[in-house]
């Protein structure tokens, strides 16, 4: 059974439609990457599949049953600039938040949480700032105690909103292995993605959007250069291959 | 002043306002974190109309009565906010200026006409503008006992939930949290703390109780559950030192002296903080500038010598100009770093100038290292940027092996390594 079947998403902000049915069947077990150009509606995506936005029509099914029924395995991980990294709390706190439903209403976290916590952690490689208030950690490490927190919710599913943007090259090659190890033990990740350049080296799937679903499949199969020009209209001008080959973007 | 606190209704009056300026305080800490504080001032100007109405309905001033009206009333001017927010192209700071000026003003109106009324002559609502502790009586106390306790254990309860509510709401209803419930509460549970504190402080006051409490807290701390600790122990210690001062002066109006009191926490902790307070602060950068002179001596020195000692394997004493024309400083630094230098013993003075000691020439070749080292992981960043450097404190010298090779084979690579430590020769290391 598919992880991830979406029939006829449409989202419209105040009347402005935003994606328009989005319908897709997202295989198990794949790295994919969701790539548009800016307001295409990626972010929104992932919202409304996750429930966090109301849709105007559709549904999405995780595994078969409503999203309600399957939180439990399904993770998130959102884009860095959504909260305030100035909010008195330490990496280790943010990454416990990642288990408060096994936790539960009304209890503290505890030794076993912090423990699972800790080598969530540690999966990232930040361990040694654990306690570290959160607006006192660089861009990257900001990104990388999201990923232990989306790690602690111990999902099957992952969805990632940019979380290579604004990092530095250690950030970068940290989230690509752990991304490679997810997708060893047969998780799903779905990553929103903006850099065109390592599309082909980090993604098994992609799906190009922009407010329609312009294409999802394979990723030697989906990202062609003419698919890229439908999605992006003319505004491409640097894939290498693509100017070897001739092809014009102007 | 020890009769006053014996006195029965002074101690209940001291109960009632460090109670309330607990919860003001606790409550404030979350207002203040989802950037709600200014809502808070809206909420309590807007409370006053629903004064009045309950007084006008009841026709006494019953506190349960007034306090449920300036409840809905304050709960109606921030639905009216957030309407306006979400349905217009106002902006936030728009729509509280509105409703706190329509609310305040209309409130004003009826206590106007409710005073020119035979029964409200008397009615006493004025103290509510500005606060006054005083005429609180026991059962005023027992309904805000009440409310703080339930307030309270709520927050102790859904501690955690209403942390990841305010970090990263969106999160939190990825996890099944209900966040539209816990906001509505946490909503109504500001609107609760802002109400039972109307009596003692006053509409027009009482938002700075939600405020200066927890920007206070702050400053002590980098965990929630401190600082909400903390800026509750603010609030009551606010809160019994206004009505301490203002209980003996008759006709003294109770709210701004709790006010005053919570600034003045907040001044000084604006100054003695650790951390984060203007005193160290200050303290920190005078420090760091005068390592920082003393370093830029030293390497200036060690680079001199090293050119020289290349040349004429002399070892000489430089004036200051030389020193100056590798890295300026101001006179006044340069003298009081050459006098500390020359007190531990590193530098010595000529008449012709200054030259290191050998144990000052140990210390420049180490100030030297770290600084070309730091100046090869800066040119060769990408390579080294699995190198948590933070943790060694930028302390190249502190770094592993493999990576510090690394480094040193880049030094050599472009001719950078500090090499006069290990050339001078015995003799001269002493006799100079
Ligand atoms: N909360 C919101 N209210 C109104 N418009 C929104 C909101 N969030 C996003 N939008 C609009 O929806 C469009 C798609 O946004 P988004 O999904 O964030 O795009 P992407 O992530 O692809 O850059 C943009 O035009 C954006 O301005
Ligand atoms: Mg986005």
């Amino acid at each position: 059974m598919n992880p991830i079947t979406a029939n006829n998403i449409t989202v419209a902000y105040h009347r402005k439609p935003v994606l328009q049915s989005v319908s897709f069947e997202a295989p198990e077990g794949k790295l994919i990457g969701i790539i548009g150009p800016n307001g295409a509606g990626k972010s929104t995506l992932l919202k409304s599949i996750l429930g966090l936005v109301p849709k105007a029509s559709g549904d999405v099914n995780i595994y078969g049953k409503t999203y309600r029924k399957q939180r439990q395995i399904v993770g998130y991980v959102p884009q860095r600039g959504s909260v305030d990294w100035d909010f008195p709390t330490s990496a280790l706190d943010v990454v416990l938040m990642g288990r408060y439903r096994q936790i539960g209403l009304f209890r503290r976290p505890k030794k076993n949480d912090v423990k699972e916590a800790m080598s969530c952690l540690e999966k990232v490689g930040m361990e040694q700032y654990a306690n570290r208030q959160i607006s006192q950690l660089s861009g990257g490490q900001q990104q990388r105690v999201f990923l232990a927190r989306a790690l602690a919710q111990n999902a099957h599913i992952y969805f990632m909103d940019e979380p290579f943007i604004g990092v530095d090259a250690a950030t970068e090659k940290a989230i690509v292995q752990l991304l490679s190890e997810l997708r060893e033990q047969g998780k799903t990740v779905i990553v929103v993605h903006h850099d065109l350049q390592t599309v082909k080296d980090y993604f098994d799937w992609v799906m190009l959007l922009n407010v329609r679903k312009i294409a999802f499949g394979p990723t030697n199969e989906t990202f062609t250069s003419d698919l890229l020009q439908k999605t992006y209209g003319g505004k491409l001008t640097f894939l290498d291959q693509k100017e070897e080959e001739g092809v014009p973007f102007a | 002043m020890l009769n006053l606190l014996m006195d029965p209704n002074t101690q209940w009056v001291l109960f009632g306002t460090t109670l309330l300026g607990i919860t003001s305080g606790v409550l404030g800490s979350f207002a203040l974190l989802r950037r709600q504080s200014l809502i808070g001032d809206a909420m309590s100007h807007a409370a006053l109309p629903g004064i009045c109405i309950a007084f006008l309905i009841t026709g006494e001033k019953m506190m349960g009565a007034l306090l449920l009206g300036a409840g809905i009333s304050a709960y109606i001017g921030t639905y009216c906010i957030q309407a306006i927010v979400r349905h217009t192209r106002l902006k936030m700071d728009t729509a509280i200026g509105l409703i706190l000026s329509v609310f305040f003003g209309v409130g004003i109106v009826l206590m106007t006409f409710i005073n020119r009324l035979p029964s409200g002559n008397q009615s006493g609502l004025d103290e509510f503008i500005f606060g006054q502790a005083a005429a609180m009586v026991s059962g005023d106390v027992r309904v805000i006992a009440i409310v703080a306790v339930i307030l309270l254990v709520i927050t102790l309860l859904l501690f955690k939930e209403l942390k990841l509510l305010i970090f990263d709401r969106e999160f939190a209803q990825g996890l099944g949290l209900p966040t539209t419930v816990l906001n509505g509460l946490l909503m109504t549970m500001i609107v609760t703390a802002v109400v039972i504190g109307l009596q003692a402080v006053g509409v027009v006051l009482m938002a700075a109780m939600l405020i200066a409490p927890p920007i206070t807290a702050r400053y002590w701390t980098n965990r929630l559950d401190h600082m909400v600790i903390i800026s509750g122990l603010v609030g009551a210690l606010s809160g019994g030192l206004g009505t301490f001062i203002s209980a003996p002066i008759t006709g003294m109006p109770t709210g701004p002296l709790i006010v005053v009191s919570a600034c003045t926490l907040f001044l000084i902790s604006l100054v003695i903080a650790p951390e984060r307070g203007l005193f160290v602060k200050a303290w920190r950068l005078y420090q760091l500038r005068k390592r920082t002179a003393q370093e830029q001596i030293l390497q200036s020195l060690y680079e001199r010598t090293e050119e020289q000692y290349e040349k004429t394997e002399t070892i000489d004493a430089f004036s200051r100009e030389a020193l100056e024309a590798l890295r300026p400083l101001s006179d006044f630094r340069f003298k009081k770093a050459v006098a500390n230098l020359q007190k531990s013993g590193d530098v010595e003075a000529y008449k012709n100038g200054y030259s290191l000691t050998l144990s000052g020439c140990e210390r420049a070749h180490r100030v030297t290292l770290n600084n070309r080292l730091m100046q090869m992981y800066a040119m060769h960043e990408l390579q080294f940027a699995s190198l948590p450097m933070e943790h060694y404190n930028w302390d190249f010298l502190s770094i592993p092996e493999d990576d510090r090779n690394s480094l040193d084979h880049l030094l050599k690579e472009h001719q950078l390594q500090p090499k006069l430590l290990h050339r001078l020769p015995e003799t001269e290391r002493i006799n100079r």
